[in-house]
């Protein structure tokens, strides 16, 4: 449901005139579909805590989880995006890895280094726009386009660095990779990674609830052609929306260069966009656009890092961790169908 | 007459406590037509839906088919029980041949493997039966609409069904197939076949029906023999009300007319529309009638912008405004109602409040694109209080409302930027005849306070009702115009003269 929370609790009294049991059983819908996945994540650190003897609850393992769930949170919001108008980026992966490789490629001139993280910004947000010109004005699906741009954009990778590993110790702005903002000197702090991470949900759900644009963007996704008639500008949208998932790989791309030192065309950011659609499912939106919003997909993310994190502490082999995080993949397309079933209409 | 084949005694539907259907008696007898006629809503696709056993009816009624008591149960029970129904939106497959579709779901195979030539001679006959001018290996989507109803009968007969229910057959046909189609039901008649035939169009009643059935508000309100068929009782029977004082019509700006507010000249696309033009004034109400396929929707889209236009040009109040995409047509104040709000109009998932406020958003925005939360709260309130839309509160998602509802929550938007021009393209369909009367006081109210509308509408005796004049389409062209006069009322029989091409007969 597009519009609940917030808006919900400021629904002016005068308004309503169901009866109470209705509006009661409204309310305990309303609460199941903002707090989505929710529980979910918290029974999960639970049983992790439990099952790893208390090793999972420490500021330093917490932070660990958070550090790791910083990247792909940030490609899951542009992700959030393109499903939202129920579109799919499957390019965000080889888009990184162009943008980080573009980055430490130009850190390396002493001239420029400076400018290696807009670079790698830009560079994200110019192959976004590619995808999306190629979605809205020649109407093509957006699986083949992004499968398209996945294969192509890893081969541009690959080319800028002369298909090896790139390295720049002296990389600038190496602090967003492995520093940490400290919140209360010797007690608290917080990775910078994970800051980002969060100023982009933050972005996000600012242009999603409280712009004009956001409306547009649900509206698209909810019925493209009402949308169209409804006067939205359609192919504006949508460029928007695979613009802001390029750019947000590329900002991802610089994150990991940061964090690094160094970036290989070949290995960096591999199924990267797997983990990203994966949060966003996981966060409830929904696969055929229009319902979802940007909390689910952090929830999401954090759920895919402290699956991670949690079955290395607990011991699972490399191996079983696929087959498990696979079928947390399956389990949360499953639930996407129950929702949708869930509110039914007329 | 002999023992009826169908007897519904007291069947009743509800759902979550709103009835449906109210103890409905219906008798069927085999070689009759029986006509079944009401407006959306007043039961026909729940009676439909409990014979082919799409939904179960409430406890307390009965059906007998042919003496016998029988309940019917899962899509496959209607069959088995020897009915078969073919919808408006025909159910075959277009990528499979003609065979492979009367066959769905009872193949012939052998060891395992399909008998595609058993299949093919299984069907011969029938289809010889029927006239039918293709073969059984035709694909389904080389057919005509005409064609791929002889295969929806053909599907009927071949599972021996003996009660063949038809909800508006016509709607997707041609003069000619509909002809066609006529002499197959009398075919069928004689043959023996009971025949529910459900329509809106009083001339395929008149001209098919052995009896009519009326339904209102989920009840039969009536039972016609052939012949006390007559148009005006049975619009009495389906309104339950006298009908002039259905529709609300206070405004006449006969006295004066206001300036020409819209004008589209030599509109064309190329195909559906072949150079129209048109005219509507401020206060005017102007219907726009004609057969479907006539090209009134398609017209209005050319004129709003959605469609790609090859010649014509349109002028608001005077001045001519380039429309390329219906986002500048309401920057021009011309809005358009879409005459299929699910598909084309609401977000079903979005709250009342975001469609409401959807074409002004970017206007009220504060900075030019932060929402202006309580303007939005504000506006759909009022539209609430004022298009008297039923919902819990303005935050409600729109595809949970009742048809009227949705159809006021869409017509809020279109008002939201107080238009110059309204393009109503079948405002009252699938609207329930409270909401109806509702939505024609708006369009009074909105004529009156000097907005130009143009009323798109089947519906014959609404266009009548609630319109200045009527412009008649046919085949893509302005046939003519009809106008209400001091001494000469809008007639039915004027408009269809115009939308059949008969108004030459009678000179």
């Amino acid at each position: 449901m597009p519009d609940n929370g917030a808006s919900q609790a400021k629904t002016a009294p005068g308004a309503t005139n169901g009866t109470a049991a209705e509006t009661g059983r409204q309310r305990v819908r309303m609460l199941i579909s903002a707090l989505g996945m929710l529980p979910v994540l918290l029974i999960l650190c639970i049983g992790f805590h439990v099952l790893s003897e208390g090793r999972f609850f420490t500021g330093q393992n917490l932070g660990i989880v958070l550090q790791q769930a910083a990247v792909n949170t940030v490609l899951a919001a542009g992700m959030t995006f393109v499903i939202l108008t129920g579109g799919i980026d499957l390019s965000v992966g080889s888009i990184l890895a162009a943008s980080a490789m573009a980055g430490l490629t130009l850190s390396q001139l002493p001239e420029f280094g400076a400018l290696w993280l807009p670079v790698s910004v830009l560079t994200g947000l110019g192959f976004g726009v590619i995808n999306g010109a190629l979605i809205a004005l020649l109407r093509l699906p957006p699986f083949i386009v992004t499968l398209g741009s996945l294969t192509a954009v890893r081969g541009l990778a690959r080319l800028l660095g002369a298909d090896t590993t790139v390295f720049n110790p002296a990389i600038p702005y190496a602090f967003i990779g492995n520093g940490s903002l400290t919140l209360i000197p010797g007690v608290a702090s917080i990775p910078w990674l994970s800051v980002i991470a969060l100023l982009v949900i933050l972005v996000s759900w600012l242009v999603l609830r409280r712009t004009v644009l956001g409306v547009h963007i649900y509206a698209v996704g909810g019925n493209e052609s009402a949308a169209r008639l409804a006067g939205i500008k359609v192919w504006a949208v949508l460029i928007f929306v695979y613009g802001v998932s390029g750019l947000l790989a590329g900002l991802g791309g610089a994150m990991q260069a940061a964090r690094l030192y160094a970036a290989n065309g070949l290995q960096l950011g591999q199924s990267y966009e797997l983990d990203a659609i994966t949060a966003v499912i996981l966060g409830g939106t929904s696969f055929v656009g229009g319902i979802g919003s940007i909390w689910g997909t952090l929830v999401g993310a954090l759920i895919i890092a402290v699956l991670s994190n949690g079955l290395i502490l607990v011991g699972v082999s490399d191996i079983w961790q696929y087959v498990i995080k696979g079928l947390v993949i399956i389990g949360a397309v499953a639930l996407d169908r129950y929702r949708l079933q869930g509110s039914a209409r007329t | 007459m002999n023992d009826p084949i169908l007897e519904m005694r007291g069947v009743s539907k509800s759902f979550f406590g709103i009835k449906a259907l109210r103890a409905v008696d219906l008798t069927v007898y085999a070689g009759e037509i029986h006509a079944l006629m009401g407006e959306n809503g007043a039961g026909k696709s729940t009676l439909m839906k409990i014979l082919s056993g799409a939904y179960r009816p409430d406890p307390g009624g009965e059906i007998r088919i042919e003496g016998q008591s029988v309940r019917i149960e899962g899509p496959l029970g209607g069959r088995a029980a020897g009915i078969s129904i073919i919808y408006q939106e025909l159910s075959l497959a277009p990528n499979l041949t003609v065979a492979e579709n009367i066959y769905l779901g009872r193949e012939i195979s052998s060891s395992g493997l399909l008998a595609r030539g058993a299949m093919r001679e299984g069907v011969g006959p029938i289809l010889q039966r029927l006239g039918a001018d293709f073969s059984p290996s035709t694909l389904v989507a080389h057919l005509s609409m005409g064609q791929r109803q002889l295969v929806e009968i053909a599907r009927a007969l071949h599972a021996r069904s003996k009660i063949l229910i038809m909800d508006e057959p016509t709607t997707a046909l041609s003069a000619g197939e509909s002809e066609r189609l006529f002499a197959l039901i009398r075919q069928l008649r004689a043959e023996g076949l009971a025949i529910i035939y459900i329509s809106h169009r009083m001339d395929e009643v008149y001209a098919l029906g052995d009896r009519v059935t009326v339904l209102r508000d989920g009840r039969l309100v009536g039972s016609l023999d052939k012949a006390d068929i007559r148009a005006d009782t049975i619009v009495r029977l389906m309104v339950g009300r006298d009908v002039s004082s259905f529709y609300k019509k206070e405004h006449d700006p006969d006295g004066g007319r206001g300036h020409p507010v819209l004008a589209a000249i030599d509109m064309a696309d190329g195909q559906r529309v072949k150079g129209c033009s048109l005219t509507v004034h401020a206060g005017e109400v102007v219907g726009l009638a004609g057969l479907i396929g006539a090209g009134r929707t398609e017209l209005a889209l050319l004129i709003i912008g959605a469609g790609t236009r090859t010649s014509g040009r349109v002028e608001v109040e005077g001045h001519e405004v380039n429309i390329r995409t219906p986002g500048e047509a309401l920057e021009a104040g011309l809005a358009y109602l879409t005459e299929d709000r699910k598909a084309l109009g609401l977000f079903l998932d979005m709250s009342c409040l975001d469609n409401i406020n959807l074409a002004v958003l970017g206007h009220d925005a504060k900075l030019g694109c932060i929402l202006d939360r309580d303007k939005a709260r504000d506006r759909a309130n009022k539209a609430f209080t004022s298009l008297n839309i039923r919902a819990a509160n303005v935050g409600v998602s729109a595809g949970g409302l009742s048809g009227g509802n949705q159809q006021k929550v869409l017509l809020s938007r279109l008002l939201a930027i107080a238009p110059k021009v309204l393009i109503l393209d079948e405002p009252t369909r699938g609207v329930d005849v409270g909401a109806k009367s509702e939505i024609y006081s708006i369009i009074d109210n909105l004529a009156k306070s000097g907005t130009a509308i143009l009323v798109i509408s089947s519906d014959l005796p609404e266009i009548i009702g609630i319109c200045d004049r009527v412009i008649v389409m046919r085949a893509g062209r302005i046939a003519g115009e009809v106008a209400r006069g001091p001494n000469s009322p809008l007639t039915q029989e004027g408009i269809m003269a115009l939308a059949t091409g008969m108004e030459h007969l009678d000179a």
